[in-house]
This record gives C-alpha cells, structure tokens and sequence, in this order.
C-alpha cells in the first residue's frame, strides 16, 4: 500500500511503487484529466503539481511522491476556476485541448514562481507540447492573468 | 409517429442494452439523459426543453477546428434563439443507421465540416423556427405572417402577446416541415458571422472526461498494442510465459497482425508487452529504406508514359523555343500526424451481441462499420460514442485501424469493456503518412521572363489507392497532383505528369492532402522570378486574371505585411499564395536566419477567402494553428529503414515549442458567395513563404525537406 495525498485527499492505494504517477491518477484514482502523450516527459500532457513544483506524472515514480502534495487539474479549479482556466476561458486557448491541463498546471507554476512573466520566463517554463499550435494565446493568457493585459516583452 | 417518439424508442431500447451506465462519463452526447425525457425534438438537430433550452445536433468531429460550435452558430442563427441558452451534443451513429442516414454524413475531413453541411443544417434551424411560430399562431388563432421572433420569444405583433420556443415545441413537432424554407442573407446574421466562445471549452479547461483515452467503465480493462514494426508483417509466434505471470494482466491477445496485451491498468498492459516475445514474418519489405523509395519515386519520374494530370497547349514545343529554360526538383519525407493523443478506441461486446464502441474519430461512420464488421453484427447492433478528439489532422477518418483493432480485442474478452491506447511509439511507427514525394519541374521563360511553358512530373505515393481505390480516375489521384494541375497562373503552355508509385509505408490524408505540391509550384516560381529579375509579387500578379480571387488574398497579405516596405537589419520576406479546400489562401513570411543556420521566423501574416466565416475566431486560431503545424513540417521527417519507420517518440520527432511561434496575423477576407473550409487552407502558403523568405536570407534554395541542422549555415 502507498498513501498518495491528490488534490488534498489521502488515498491508499495497492500499486507498485515503480509505478508511474500518471497511471495511478488515470487508472487508479480515475482522475482522468492529467493525459498520456509520450511517456518519456517530452510533451508535458502529464503536468501535475508535487509540492508546488511541475513534474511530468509520466516519469515521477508513485514512491517518490509518496507524503508529498500531488495537485492535478481536478484540484486545481477548486474551490473555484483558478485565474490561470479563466484566462484560458476568456482568450479561448484551447483547440483540441489534449495538452492543455498539462499546459495548464505548467503556467499555474510559472505565476507562483513569477507573478509578472516576461515572455522569456515564458519560452522557457513552457516547454509543453501542442500540435494544435496554441501557443500565441497560451502565451496572451498567461500575461493576462498575470495581470499583464498588453503582453510583456523581455 | 412523430420523430420525437422514435427518438424515445431509441432511447429506451438504448438504455435496456446498458445506457444505465451513461452517468458515468461526461461525453457531450451522454452528459444529459435525465433530461431528455421532457424535451422535444422539433426536427433531427433541433431539441428544445421546456425551460427554453436548445439542444443542436452535430454530426460532424471535433478535434479542435471549432466545427461543433460553428455549425450550432448556423442552426441558431436561422432559428432564432437565444444563443445563451444553447448546447451542442453529437448525433448518435447509431440512431444515424436507423433513421437512414438523417444526419447526413459524419465524416469530418478535407476542411468540409462547416462547408459541405451549411446548407442543410441552416434548413433544419430555417425549417423549426417556421414550425414553432406556425404552432404559437394556431394556438392564437392568427396568421402566422403577424408573429415575429426575438431570441427565442414568438411575439404577435398587433396582441403583443407572446409564447415562448418552449411552450410549444411539443405542438410544432407534430406540424408537417415547411417544403421550403428561406434562408437569412449572411449579412444579416447575428449569431453565425460573430467571434461566439466556443462551446467545447470549458468542459476542456476543467480537465473533464471528453477525450476517447477518458473512457472509464465499471470493470473496465486496458489493452496496449504491438504491431509488426515492418508495415504488412504478420506474428509468426508469440511467447508470452513471462509476461503472463506480471501483475494485473488478464489476457494475451493475438491477431494475425498484432499483439495486445489486456491489464486492469494501462501501464500494466504496456509493461507486459514489452516482455512479450513475438517472433514476426516481416514479408517481402524489410530491406526497404528511404534510399529505394525515392529511387523508386525518381525512377517512375523517367518512365516514358504517365498518367497525364494536365494538358493545355503544347508544353514541349513552348520549351523548345523559350529564350530561357529552368529546371528544378523538389522532394519532402513521410509525415506523421503525430496527434497529441494517441489512437484509442474502447470497445464492450455485450452478453446480448450488442457492440458498445467509444473512440476518438473523424467519421462516426466509418468506425462503426469498421466495428460492425469487426465484430460480425449488423450495423444496428452497434453504438459508437463520439469521443472529442486529440486532435486529429486526418489521421482518425479513413483507415479506422484502431476501431477494427479496440473490437477485435474486445472480441476475446466477451461482456468485459476493454479500452485499447496505442503507446506513442507506436502512434509514430505505424501512422498513415503524409506520403514523401519528388516532383520535377521544367519552366520556359521568352525573353521577358514570362513563362511560356510549364511542365511538372510527380512522382508520389497514393493515398486514394490505399484508402479509396474507386477514387482513381484514369490513374490520377487528385491528392497526388493538385496545386500544380490546377494552377490559377495564366500559363499558355502546360503538361503535368504523375507517376504513381507505392512502396508498403501506408499514406493518409495528412492537413491539406497534397500540400507538398503547393509548396514546390510556390518556390519555383520564386525561382523564376528571380531568374526573370522580378519582384515575386509582381510576377505572380502579372499572371492572375483580374477578379482571381487568388489574386485577391496575396495582394491582401502582401498590403498588411507591408511587401516592398523595408524591414530591421537581417530580416527577410517571403510570400506565396495557393487555394485548396474551398478557399484561398496567402502568406507573407519575415524571417531570419542566424549565421550558424539557426531559423527564426518572426512574423506571418496569413490572408484567407473562405467567401463566408462563421466564427472568425475559430478562424483565426486555425491560421495560427496551420502556421505551427507548417513549421513542424519544415523539420520533421519520418525515415524508413529496414522496412519501418526509424523515429520513435518526440526526441526524434521533434514538435516546435512556445519559442518557435512567430506573431501570427490573419487576415480575413470574405468575399461572399461560396463556403470555403478553414483547417487547412492555411497551410498550403505557408511552408513556401518560408523557404522563400530563407532563399532571400540566405542566397540558399532548399528545395528538399527536411531542413537539417547546418542547412542553412552561411557558407
């Protein structure tokens, strides 16, 4: 048994310990908002926060994660819509939207970090992939609920 | 009977073979069964509750191009109700086989969603809105001529009463449908037309289950999948003692053409896989590479007789007397779609033979006759949920691989639902490509430099003759030669040739099937006007006919990127322009290049004639995102070596990042009169504004994709 803490909640659950995070979020908990894209933390569709950071589920084994706080897009809009999926709402960010929790999570991040992102902070904390090819509005939604309506050059 | 009892009969009978369990997902087309119950279906896309709430049915796939909302924007618009109060759902498929085909055709490609259903689905919103006011003025005793409809709201103008859509949507659905209906003039229109929020973002940026990899089902198993890595390859043996004794796994499955491993979780399933030893026939193909497909490709270039794609006047004669001859070949790779999310298809046989398919899908249709077939049973016995999709770029429509597969494996476990995911590496070797291609191109130019002659010989992959060989006509396949067959040049002189030639790696229908074309024709004129010492813009103005509407969007494009304005040091334009999918497409690139050859594409300003535009925001997020796909595809290659496909994953296929995104501008310019797409049309401009600009850059022609690292280096 391993005690993972998701979106604020103890669960114990009968995985192996080498067992990605990702699949015990997706097939376990039945959290299905976190997605599978390459497996080898490459595209990020697997963003979820540990401890505040971003960290590709893919790749993070469930024991190392064990006692930490796991916050994925379920807990993120909770209590309400978090400023990040207003934004995404309001500049309509998402096409397919495949990649866009894990986009999601990945800017939630950038804005603790840095609560006024310039476009360089930007290109190099979003390094999540979309084959939609959103990124000029991931980019305006970032900046906007950063409260930076015009856009902020480096 | 009227349609709204046969929808309940459906509902009914689809509830007794499991529909219990629809609470489970949160799919558009399942979120609201409780509801349906007290709502009325006014016509076959049209169901209103009596709280006023707006059902629209979509037939078509959403994968991101904004079709579910634009086509709910043109059934609103000619019924009149309030937007805010509308929803969208998918129509069922398999309703669809029962009710004849009611719906039209499901099949979500080739830019078409908006524009080859416009029609009808406005008659549908047209047709309602006169049944319901129809139904208001026989309860008022009036003529219907005196009734007026605001949002929703039927007002008789000399009584000021009112009834709401509501109120009488069960009295209007018994009515008999108007035979004709008018329809609003698009500049008219307050609804359609307008930049509406999409109605498939939400649900998105919650992280619901909308996705066919979001499946989840009580007792529900998962199946990750080996397919023979050299195409066509069969399983010779199979042995899988190891991989039946790890944890969780349930079943080893085994076709003629793939392993499956079934677990009671998906990376349980692909662990196990990897352990699978599998012994596979490869065939005749293993020792095939890139080096013998485009020999092969180059050899059918030199076969003496083609199959003839284009003839006006007398090429070869033009050329011989031409003051000036240029000569040029171009060739790109094989492609992958590369969706962000892999193929997935879930699959339920049920103990009565009833097939319960759920799976992200261009055409609802053809999966659930893949399914039907798969699976032995009628077309009737089977449901295909409509999953939204993870993007899609055609990969998802024609081959349904996926849904004869998620059934097949079903098959072996009867009454278990089993959600079969392919792995990425997996999605990468074994995709339906963008098929590689050679063309070689010949140019006369008089003494003026303007082209008296124009011949052009392709040799490319079909995709028609693997996905629909009734398709071929007197051996062309259309996808194969468009953009150099069609050109809106106005060029005397003319001869395009095709050789069809295809190695075992499968093709599809890759964003703008035949893109490839438009990118060559687009640089080599470039190269012409160079060579005939004329501005690119110009040279290509001189060759449209006044009222082209070709000529339209590049002199639009040209005007907002300020052609012919002067630019910061060390940045270069192109442009190139190409209609395809209904509408007509320019682009102006600015780029830069590095002196180590380090690309940098700043700005792209994309002008588009699709004669109307639903959504213009949905418009101008699809400019951005053919702009994105198109850089993908100047650097991204699928190799083959010993028969099968070299990459593997996102290391090697690499996507461009946040960083790589230029400022995108669109431009759209709606001329009226026609329906033309918006998913691809974008592209086509795009790769060769690029490579025009970097020729400016550089003094280099790349006339070979993909452009490697160095490439570009200042020698």
């Amino acid at each position: 048994m391993v005690k993972l803490t998701v979106n604020g909640r103890v669960h114990n659950l009968n995985v192996e310990p080498e067992m990605p995070l990702l699949w015990a979020l997706r097939d376990e908990l039945k959290l299905m908002g976190t997605k599978y894209g390459c497996g080898i933390a490459q595209c990020g569709a697997c963003t979820v926060h540990v401890d505040g950071e971003p960290v590709r589920a893919c790749r993070a084994k469930v024991a190392d994660v064990v006692g930490k706080k796991i916050l994925t897009i379920e807990g993120l809009s909770k209590p309400g819509l978090h400023r990040i999926q207003k934004a995404w709402i309001e500049h309509e960010v998402p096409q397919c939207g495949y990649c866009q929790t894990g986009m999601m999570m990945a800017a939630a991040a950038l804005l603790e970090k840095k609560p006024k992102p310039t476009d360089a902070d930007i290109d190099e904390a979003m390094t999540n992939l979309c084959r939609c090819g959103t990124y000029a509005r991931v980019r305006k939604a970032i900046h906007a609920a950063a409260g930076q309506p015009a856009g902020k050059k480096a | 009977m009227t349609l709204q009892a046969d929808r309940r009969t459906f509902l009914k009978a689809s509830a007794a073979v499991g529909g219990g369990l629809a609470l489970e997902f949160s799919f558009p087309a399942l979120a609201k069964p409780q509801a349906k119950a007290a709502a009325t279906e006014v016509n076959a896309w049209i169901v209103i509750h009596p709280d006023d709430r707006v059902a629209i049915r979509i037939a078509r796939s959403e994968m991101g191009q904004g079709t579910y909302t634009a086509l709910a924007q043109l059934v609103a618009e000619e019924l009149d109700c309030d937007w805010n109060k509308v929803s969208a759902e998918f129509a069922s498929p398999n309703e669809h086989v029962r009710r004849k085909r009611i719906w039209g055709s499901m099949s979500t490609g080739g830019s078409q969603g908006v524009r080859s259903s416009q029609d009808y689905v406005r008659k549908a919103g047209a047709s309602a809105r006169q049944m319901l006011v129809a139904a208001a003025a026989a309860q008022w005793k009036v003529p219907a001529a005196e009734c007026s409809v605001e949002k929703g709201v039927i007002i008789h103008g000399p009584s000021k009463r009112r009834l709401r859509y509501g109120q009488v949507a069960t009295a209007a659905a018994k009515l008999e449908p108007p035979k004709d209906v008018k329809l609003r003039d698009p500049k008219d229109w307050k609804i359609a037309g307008k930049p509406i929020k999409r109605l498939d973002i939400p649900d998105k940026v919650l992280g619901k289950p909308v996705f066919g990899t979001d499946v989840n089902l009580p007792g529900l198993l998962h199946a990750s999948i080996a397919q023979c890595p050299v195409f066509g390859g069969k399983v010779k043996s199979v042995d899988s003692a190891e991989a039946e004794t790890m944890r969780g796994v349930k079943k080893i499955v085994r076709e003629a053409d793939f392993v499956a491993v079934v677990a009671d979780n998906w990376w349980r399933a692909n662990e196990a896989l990897k352990k699978v030893k599998v012994d596979w026939d490869f065939g005749a193909n293993a020792n095939v590479s890139d080096e013998t497909i485009f020999k092969m490709l180059r050899d059918g270039l030199a076969e003496p007789k083609l199959a003839e794609a284009r003839k006006v006047g007398d090429a070869s004669a033009a050329m011989a007397g031409a003051a000036k001859v240029i000569e040029a070949e171009y060739a790109s790779p094989y492609l992958n779609h590369a969706t962000m999310e892999p193929q997935v298809c879930t699959a339920w046989i049920k103990p009565d033979g009833f097939v319960e398919v759920w799976t992200s899908t261009q055409n609802a249709e053809a999966s659930l006759a893949a399914a039907a077939e798969t699976a032995g049973v009628p077309l009737e016995k089977v449901e295909v949920h409509k999953a939204m999709l993870g993007g899609g770029f055609g990969r998802r429509g024609a081959p349904q691989d996926f849904v004869k597969q998620g059934v097949a494996i079903a098959k072996q476990m009867p009454g278990t639902p089993v959600k079969m995911m392919w792995s990425r590496e997996e999605d990468m070797q074994h995709g339906y490509y963008r098929p590689a291609s050679v063309v070689r191109m010949k140019a006369g130019l008089d003494a003026a430099g303007n082209i008296v002659a124009f011949e052009a010989k392709i040799a490319c992959p079909s995709i028609l003759a693997l996905l629909r060989p009734e398709a071929i006509q007197k051996g062309i396949d259309f996808s194969a030669v468009r953009s150099l067959n069609d050109m809106p040049y106005q060029i005397a002189n003319q001869q395009v040739d095709y050789a069809m030639k295809n190695p075992h790696v499968p093709v599809g229908f890759w964003r703008a099937p035949g893109l490839q074309n438009a990118m060559y024709r687009e640089c080599f004129i470039d190269e012409l006007a160079a060579a005939a010492g004329k501005d690119p813009l110009d040279y290509r103005l001189a060759m449209l006919k006044p009222g082209d509407k070709n000529r339209l969007v590049l002199e639009a494009a040209a005007k907002t990127a300020g052609w012919g304005t002067p630019l910061p040091a060390g940045v270069f334009r192109g442009l190139a322009v190409a209609d395809g999918f209904g509408s007509f497409t320019a682009g102006v690139a600015e780029v830069s290049v590095k002196p180590d050859g380090t690309l940098k594409i700043h700005r792209f300003v994309m002008a588009i004639d699709s004669g109307h535009v639903v959504n213009p925001d949905t418009c101008a997020a699809q400019a951005e995102s053919n702009v994105v796909y198109g850089i993908g595809s100047l650097y991204q290659s699928n190799t083959i070596r010993n028969g099968r496909v070299v990459e593997r994953n996102f290391q090697d296929f690499v996507l461009p990042e946040i960083s790589e995104m230029p400022k995108v501008e669109t431009v759209l310019v709606p001329t009226g009169g026609f329906w033309g797409g918006h998913g691809e049309p974008g592209i086509l401009s795009f790769a060769p504004a690029v490579l025009n600009a970097v020729a400016q850059a550089t003094g280099k022609r790349v006339r070979t994709l993909p452009i490697k690292p160095g490439d570009l280096k200042k020698a």
